[in-house]
């Protein structure tokens, strides 16, 4: 108990440099040459596997309110932001050095294959939210409003697990781990749902 | 009477007395340089003699660092540096080939046969990937031609069918529940594919015995096909009448086809093919355009005249 009161003191904004160490390091690492035979893809792959883990970090939340009675609720708008940070620098990446802004193949890529289709569709679903995500917004759409427009962050989330699953020529164990626990998540907030739809 | 029993030598370990010779006098000339820290080096690199061959590039060759840790070689794992990791518990000696099929002699083929019996040609091949990256590699090989020449093909033969080693205790990507391709690894190329010049059976990388991530003992390298035609440790070639069946055809029919040419006009699923990233240029370099049939048309386009190239991806 003791130890969840120092977790809860800690200032909010501390989130913002300790979730973007490994984005320095692997921008470090991937312009020294440091990340393999083929750092691009690595650095790509990396960074949108670190979104993955925020976006993750963020629906543990209300869980871990509700079920394990431990209020982190504080630090929820600062982890949303860090993974925001993340899926535009993985988009960034693979813009600017992967495609190298071959407009037109990014335009195919889109249209063509479902894992980027999926991908786009998760950054434009978190693009509002982001930008949403401060004070003056919720006094400004109002905090049901607010709060409605912010459950675009479950497909949004499915949409990311979904990305990384059929991005991979086989079944492979992690994506379908993230898949699962997303699953997971999701679900447990719909069961949550029905109830109190039941109980209105 | 006692009877000495001692291991013999492979015939691919022994020194020529060429090699010995010239070693002596490399030696000489290097102690009077003060270079004998590089004979280590040089004499590595003197692994295998190897001839060179017209259907070289002159392209930059791709360093050996890389070649040797970004692989595809799902028996040992799906990440490209499992092979690397896990491919050095996979023996590779004794090691034979079966041969058969539609062949008149029919038989076995030795890997110290391969390495002793037949000249080696020194081939730098471009290396395209379905995966839209690209390598240029230094191979050590024989051509497919002359090993098949030796069982006598029947008239009738029209395709050759390849297999990978299946062996789930030395490779780890077999095993369990996630296993990602039906295993053994099968490939197969049309018979004036197989008996093209370009086409060799690899048994060395860089000078050298190929590394077990690259498929040791003995590879097929076809340059101008999606880097997966090339199958790796291979244990059986089968000649047939009907098409063989491939893995990747059979994991995804739409995505992966029997020919599996490298065409840019030609688009996958998953990945434009109509540029590559080169591995080694680091993470600023332009990326390169792709070339029909990587760059072999002069070669091998006229295999493929009259033929539907959409159809046949």
């Amino acid at each position: 108990m003791a130890q969840s009161k120092v977790w809860t003191r800690l200032p909010s904004w501390l989130i913002y440099p300790v979730g973007m160490i490994p984005a320095v390091y692997l921008f470090y690492a991937a312009f020294t040459n440091q990340l393999g035979a083929d750092p691009l893809d690595a650095l790509e792959n990396e960074l949108g596997e670190w979104a993955l883990k925020f976006l993750v970090l963020g629906l543990l939340f209300t869980p871990l309110l509700k079920i394990g009675r431990v209020n982190l609720v504080k630090y929820r708008r600062a982890i949303g932001l860090v993974a925001f940070a993340y899926v535009f620098l993985h988009l960034a990446v693979y813009v600017a050095l992967d495609r190298q802004f071959g407009w037109w193949e990014i335009w195919g890529d889109i249209v063509k294959r479902p894992y980027i289709t999926i991908g786009m569709a998760a950054f434009i679903l978190l693009l509002p939210l982001a930008i949403t995500s401060n004070n003056a917004s919720i006094k400004q759409l109002g905090t049901a409003a607010w709060r409605n427009l912010h459950k675009l962050a479950y497909p949004a989330v499915l949409f990311g697990a979904l990305h990384y699953v059929l991005l991979k020529k086989t079944w492979e164990p992690e994506p379908l781990v993230y898949l699962a626990i997303i699953l997971v998540l999701l679900g447990w907030r719909f069961l949550q749902f029905k109830r109190a739809v039941k109980n209105a | 009477m006692t009877v000495y029993k001692y291991n013999q030598p492979l015939p691919s370990e022994i020194t020529s007395k060429s090699d010995y010779l010239n070693r002596r006098s490399f030696m000489a000339g290097a102690a009077g340089l003060g270079l004998s820290p590089l004979i280590g080096m040089a004499a590595a690199h003197a692994a295998l003699k190897t001839s060179k061959s017209p259907y070289s590039t002159d392209e930059k060759t791709t360093a050996l660092e890389h070649v040797t840790s970004y692989n595809n070689f799902y028996e040992f794992g799906t990440a490209k540096s499992d092979p690397a990791k896990y491919a050095g518990s996979l023996t590779t000696r004794p090691w034979t080939i079966d041969v058969g099929g539609m062949v008149n002699k029919p038989g076995t083929l030795d890997i110290e046969t391969l390495l002793t019996k037949f000249p080696l040609e020194e081939r730098i091949y471009r290396f395209r990937c379905v995966e839209a990256w690209s390598m240029v590699i230094p191979w050590v090989g024989i051509p497919l031609a002359s090993v098949l020449k030796q069982f006598d093909a029947q008239g009738s033969a029209k395709y050759v069918a390849f297999e990978t080693l299946q062996r789930p205790e030395e490779m780890p990507g077999q095993k369990g529940i996630f296993s990602s391709l039906p295993w053994p690894y099968v490939e197969g190329l049309r018979m004036d594919e197989a008996l093209h010049p370009l086409t060799i059976l690899a048994v060395g990388l860089y000078g050298d015995i190929l590394p077990n991530q690259n498929g040791a003992p003995v590879r097929l390298v076809v340059p101008w096909k999606y880097g997966f035609k090339s199958i790796k440790s291979i244990v059986s070639m089968k000649l047939t009448e009907q098409e063989p069946p491939t893995s990747w055809n059979k994991a995804g029919p739409n995505e992966y086809g029997f020919y599996s040419n490298v065409n840019p006009e030609v688009s996958h699923p998953r990945w434009s093919q109509a540029s590559e990233r080169i591995i080694g240029g680091g993470i600023f370099a332009a990326r390169k355009e792709t070339q029909f049939l990587n760059g072999y048309a002069d070669e091998v386009g006229s295999l493929y005249e009259g033929m539907d190239l959409r159809k046949n991806y």
